[in-house]
């Protein structure tokens, strides 16, 4: 339990008991032992290779493919490739069908985003308030809605929403017309991109919900009582005390949930390519699907691919960057 | 408002909050059961115009054809233990590397360590959607396709950052004074860091292990374009072999990926607590 206490900021200082006075050494900085002026480096370097050459320099490749025009005899090196300076961003910015996309991106990540934090608040809240066997099912029910692979997931949803033996059609259909409509039961959810998404965005919230309510729990256990009891003596009431009290106490977590949150739904791969059956269907596309099928891309043009996957890789570089800098702001990179 | 009015509004309220749980219950635990529930039922109770809750006739026979290989060239026991052999070495090397590296950040005090960090924060966040066109062509050019290896090297590289980040705050929760006490006896820092610190991060480097076990086990996209061969596929590559057949089977699908999902449900269940202390201090502690 002790562990889920530093969710609330800052880790408690386990050094509190400290050593006896008298013999206390003046720290200057955070860490006062420095075994060697090479150890760490020693430590890291491992790291720092594999890294680099895993992470960093592919992105130095993408960059530099994105502005070459190369073609599968480019790739192979036995032709040069071409610079075409910014001509491949050109095309992919100037193309129609990528603002379609980033639409979709931008459209269901939004909603993935404020539906899960809504809904994990609201699950944090009450597993807060339950009972401890009400609790321990419902966040042992949640821990399986977590545990399950984004594949599966997939698979399972996609098969709820399957006309001819899916659960969802079979439901709507028997229900009485004028409150669902008509032709569910043969309706296919995955041939437009609304419905498409539509599923999409339940089937990630119903998997990322449960990492913002225990979140939020582990850090509503942080938030001193005595202020609930004020609020309570002062007759607020549960909307207000939330956003009098739990919400300001709560902002760091709320702001790094959020943040964290954003960056995973702008780049949600497996779930979608299993729910529209792979890429045949180009109209619901997100952008980590064109970066995909770009590359994937027959015949090959690796510098128009570049081009994409280094806009996705941009934007999700700028939410990354906000991200440290409440990292750093709080205090957690030092 | 009388005193006696009071006792029943708080018992109204309890009900409300119970029956919300049970619906967050549900809410959670459905889609999984109905995975398990069809993966039991035969073809004609799936197929039915109208489905069953349980299934009526018990059928093991969708277990029996996943793992038999069913039209695969393989039977399931190759691509468990294909699976089972890369998250394994993913964690093992990973795991290794993290540690050094974790104890490099949380006990000593360097200049660039906080770029250091934020590095790491900013690879964990790069999608390997992005990376696949650079990835797939050095690992051509080097005949890593349709290699075990391939897959295993991208998997580190990428579960490498988080484990570093998690790992940290388990290391940097060990008191130091331990350590110090067993360097002033004459411990070496070899023996100090194998007889003191690591025995009391084991428990977080089991966490964090699992973490990168269960990654690698339902990563997709990597092995999809990296492994053509049935040799070499992986679990997930199985389950979009059975769901790309022009006859969708849905029993067997289910059946494959119930199996595929035990694992990761066992291994969260072990660490669940740890998990998500671990996982939010990953996070929250960058």
């Amino acid at each position: 339990m002790a562990q889920t206490v530093q969710v609330a900021g800052r880790a408690p200082d386990r050094t509190g008991s400290g050593p006896p006075a008298g013999r206390r050494r003046p720290r200057s900085g955070p860490r006062p032992r420095t075994r060697g002026r090479w150890g760490p480096y020693l430590l890291i370097a491992p790291t720092v290779a594999v890294i680099a050459v895993l992470i960093l320099y592919p992105i130095g490749q993408l960059f530099w493919m994105s502005f070459h025009k190369i073609g599968s005899r480019e790739a192979r090196g036995v032709a040069p490739a071409e610079n075409v300076g910014l001509e491949n961003f050109r095309t992919v910015l100037g193309d129609p069908f990528f603002w379609r996309v980033l639409v979709n991106t931008v459209v269901s990540a939004a909603a993935m985003v404020v539906i899960t934090m809504v809904l994990g608040t609201l699950v944090g809240l009450l597993l807060n308030r339950l009972g401890r066997k009400m609790s321990l099912l419902v966040s042992s029910g949640a821990l399986l809605a977590w545990a399950t692979p984004g594949i599966s997931a997939a698979i399972v949803y996609k098969w709820l929403f399957t006309p001819g033996g899916g659960l969802v059609p079979w439901l709507l259909d028997a229900l009485p017309d004028w409150l669902a409509g008509s032709g569910w039961d043969d309706y296919n959810w995955f041939g437009s991109r609304g419905t498409t998404y539509f599923v999409l965005v339940l089937c990630v919230v119903w998997q990322s919900f449960p990492f913002i309510a225990v979140s939020v729990l582990a850090g509503l256990k942080s938030v001193p009582s005595e202020l609930y009891e004020a609020a309570r003596v002062d007759g607020a009431g549960a909307w207000r005390t939330f956003w009098r009290i739990t919400f300001p106490m709560l902002r760091p977590v709320f702001l790094v949930l959020t943040v964290l949150s954003i960056i995973w739904d702008f780049k949600v791969f497996t779930q979608l390519y299993f729910l529209s059956g792979g890429t045949a269907n180009r109209d619901s596309f997100n952008l980590a699907m064109y970066a995909y099928s770009a590359a994937v891309a027959f015949p090959a043009k690796y510098g128009l691919g570049g081009a994409i996957a280094l806009v996705l890789t941009v934007i999700l570089l700028v939410f990354t960057g906000f991200y440290v800098r409440v990292m750093v702001r709080q205090g957690e990179v030092t | 408002m009388t005193v006696s009015s009071k006792a029943p509004s708080r018992r109204a309220a309890r009900i409300g909050l119970n029956t919300a749980g049970l619906l967050v219950f549900l809410f959670a635990v459905f889609p999984v059961f109905w995975m398990v529930m069809t993966a039991f039922k035969t073809d004609e109770d799936i197929n039915s115009d109208t489905p069953l809750p349980v299934p009526v006739h018990w059928t093991l026979s969708h277990f029996r054809n996943v793992i038999s290989g069913q039209g695969l060239e393989f039977g399931l026991g190759h691509f468990f233990l294909n699976s089972l052999i890369v998250a394994l070495v993913t964690v093992a090397v990973s795991g290794a590397l993290a540690l050094l590296a974790a104890y490099a950040v949380a006990r000593t005090g360097f200049r660039g360590r906080s770029s250091f960090l934020i590095m790491l924060i900013i690879v964990q966040m790069v999608p390997l959607e992005a990376l696949l066109l650079p990835l797939m062509l050095n690992a051509q050019r080097l005949q890593l396709l349709n290699s075990l290896t391939g897959v295993i090297v991208v998997y580190v590289g990428s579960s490498l950052g988080f484990s570093i980040l998690m790992l940290r705050g388990f290391v940097a929760a060990v008191p130091r004074q331990l350590e110090e006490a067993a360097a002033i006896d004459g411990a070496s820092g070899r023996t100090v860091f194998w007889r003191i610190t690591f025995p009391l991060v084991a428990p977080g480097l089991v966490a964090t292990s699992i973490f990168s076990f269960v990654t690698a086990w339902n990563e997709f996209v990597i092995a999809f374009a990296f492994l053509k061969d049935q040799e070499t596929f992986l679990l997930p590559l199985t389950l979009s072999y059975h769901f790309g057949r022009t006859q969708v089977e849905w029993g067997s699908i289910m059946a494959a990926s119930t199996l595929f999902t035990i694992p990761v449900m066992i291994f969260f269940l072990i660490v669940q607590r740890r998990m998500v202390s671990g996982l939010v201090a990953g996070a929250v502690k960058g």
